[in-house]
């Protein structure tokens, strides 16, 4: 048996973050335990730039900004295991793993950190009918082949959904000459970044079609084509007699994200139906006492800056909590999302022990322009306004922050005792709507 | 001359109309903020790219090795950059930041490692 003061798991830019994190919080006998052969996470096959914008001020590359993460870990001497798996956490913080080289391993740690990030969804997740042939791969299996293993998935292709890995493959496979015929989107809109849909596109001529979607799948052993529709905005139901037939020998699927929670589940954390990540407080704590979580297994992030200060925060409460194991205050705030927003994190606000600022992170749930963000407080008294902010653009593909003062939020506390239930709601009400009822 | 542009500066993504005369931008119109006619001028007159993709390496963990320009390039020398990168091959260890190419092309950017590999037995 091996004994650590704080398992990661994951070392993706969450996992390191946090282990540097609880490092300089005074956490020592920490160890970072990853499945992959090198730690990095899915920023290794992201060799494009665009990383670190906010959190260095420096235009990065994906194992840019993850080797100045790996270079921390590393200069800090924090224990690393490679090629390793985590099958199963428990409640009391066993670790059960295992490796080509001990084994099977148990490890007992006093704080576990969750970093396990997040799983493309597959062709599975969105039914699409037709034959089953090759050459239907999700857009990160198609990075990871071409910028690490070196092998083009394919010469004529058609890639499904619009966000931004469906975008920089669809560069990527052009500059490594592939023919990318179109890109579909089911939306009316897209979810990947403006900077993308130009430079990763519209330099290369490629259409992206909007409202559109793939209704049938072609081909035996290979995939030969596919047949496309238009789809009727409303219904998301195809248009019949707008289906054409496209040929192409490979179909990438960049159809979303969802957060890698099997162990979460296992050990009995509390998830979020709609993100699909951990219930988490304003530090990172899940519902477990003692197992904190970070990063894209809490919620799909667009942005790794926030991925490293989740990790950050989850690090550091992990930290307090090993040196000085007690659960969490009994006076909690919920968040919510209202009007307009499709979710919050954290969800649960603890004001007795939260920082001095706290970031809520929401999505928007369509696209808003000149909008009203309202954040307020209902307590037993009433509704408080903590806040309001015009935008000038409100995307669902692009998170949303929201900082709150923890002086603001006590202000508007009060003397609350602990018997009400608090709730904090970020919405985007309707414009003449009454923000203070 | 017309050039209808969509700004990158936000997610707003203006749709920007520029007009070019003698090899001059003379007008911008269709921009909320400044950022956008400062867009629409260096995309119109001098466009540049970040050329991120992979050479190929000997003796690593893995065949390819990530490389960046060290600094944007003009958007019509992409191609030919990455025609000569093909015939690139470099043998393991490398480090992060290492000069790979030197002046590619006569761009003034160099091709650099953007990250570490070990040689591997
Ligand atoms: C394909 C793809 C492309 C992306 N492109 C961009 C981009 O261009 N720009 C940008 O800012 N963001 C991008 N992102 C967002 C990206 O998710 C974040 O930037 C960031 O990498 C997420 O960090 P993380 O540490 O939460 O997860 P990850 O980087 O996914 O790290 C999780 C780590 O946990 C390990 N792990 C999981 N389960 C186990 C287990 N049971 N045992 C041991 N180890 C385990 C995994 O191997 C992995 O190394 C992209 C995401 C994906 C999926
Ligand atoms: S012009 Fe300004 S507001 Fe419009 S997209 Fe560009 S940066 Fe955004």
């Amino acid at each position: 048996m091996e004994a650590y003061d704080l398992v990661v798991i994951g070392a993706g830019p969450a996992g390191l973050a946090a282990a540097v994190a609880a490092y300089e919080a005074g956490v020592k006998k920490i160890l970072l335990i990853e499945r992959d052969r090198e730690p990095g996470g899915i920023l290794e096959q992201c060799i494009h730039n665009g990383f670190g914008l906010f959190y260095f001020g420096e235009d990065l590359t994906g194992p840019e900004y993850a080797a100045r993460f790996i270079q921390r870990v590393q200069e800090r001497g924090i224990a690393i295991k490679l090629n390793t798996m985590v099958l199963e956490v428990t409640p009391d913080k066993w670790i059960i793993a295992v490796n080509k080289a001990d084994g099977l391993l148990k490890i007992k740690a006093k704080a576990v950190v969750l970093a396990m990030g997040c799983r493309e969804r597959t062709r599975g997740a969105i039914f699409i009918p037709g034959t089953r042939p090759a050459g239907v791969i999700t857009a990160g299996t198609a990075q990871r082949f071409v910028n690490m293993e070196g092998y083009l998935p394919g010469k004529e292709v058609v890639i499904l959904g619009s966000g931004d890995i469906g975008l920089i493959m669809a560069r990527r496979l052009t500059l490594e000459g592939a023919k990318v015929k179109m890109v579909l989107e089911l939306l009316p809109y897209s979810s990947g970044l403006t900077r993308n849909i130009v430079q990763c596109l519209q330099d290369f001529g490629i259409p992206l079609l909007f409202n559109h979607t793939v209704v049938a799948i072609h081909g035996r052993q290979r995939i030969t084509g596919v047949t496309i529709a238009e789809v009727d905005p409303a219904t998301k139901k195809p248009k019949p007699g707008t289906e054409r037939l496209v040929s192409c020998d490979t179909l990438l699927l960049s159809v979303g994200l969802i957060p890698e929670n099997e162990l979460s589940r296992q050990a009995g954390i509390a998830l979020d139906p709609v993100t699909k990540g951990p219930v988490v407080d304003d530090g990172m704590a899940t519902s477990v006492e003692g197992i904190f979580a970070g990063g894209n297994v809490v919620h799909v992030h667009d942005l790794v800056d926030n991925v490293t200060r989740e990790g950050e925060i989850a690090g550091r409460s992990a930290a307090r909590y090993i040196l000085n194991p007690k659960p969490a205050p009994s006076l909690k705030i919920n968040t919510k999302a209202g009007a307009g927003v499709t979710y919050v994190v954290p969800q649960l606000i603890h004001p007795q022990q939260m920082a001095e600022e706290l970031v809520l992170s929401f999505r928007v749930n369509q696209v808003f322009k000149d909008q009203k963000l309202v954040v307020a407080l209902a307590t037993g008294q009433g509704h408080k306004i903590l806040g309001t902010k015009k935008r000038m653009i409100m995307v669902p593909g692009e998170m949303q922050e929201f900082k709150v003062k923890k002086e603001d939020l006590w202000a508007a506390l009060g003397q609350e005792d602990s018997s009400s239930p608090l709730e904090l709601t970020v919405s985007v009400p309707e414009e003449g709507e009454d923000h203070d009822v | 001359m017309y050039r209808e542009l969509i700004c990158i500066g936000c997610p707003m993504g203006c749709p920007l109309t520029v007009t070019v005369e003698e090899g001059k931008v003379t007008a911008v119109s269709g921009n909320i903020c400044r950022k956008g006619k400062e867009y629409a001028e260096a995309e119109c007159l001098n466009p540049t790219r970040t050329l991120t993709t992979t050479v190929k390496i000997k003796n690593a963990m893995y065949p390819l090795l990530s490389v960046r320009t060290s600094k944007p390039i003009p958007k019509d020398q992409i191609e030919a950059c990455l025609q000569y990168l093909c015939g690139i091959t470099v043998e393991a260890p490398v480090t992060i930041g290492q000069v790979i190419v030197e002046d590619v092309l006569q761009t003034g950017a160099d091709i650099i490692a953007t990250k570490s590999m070990a040689r591997q037995r």
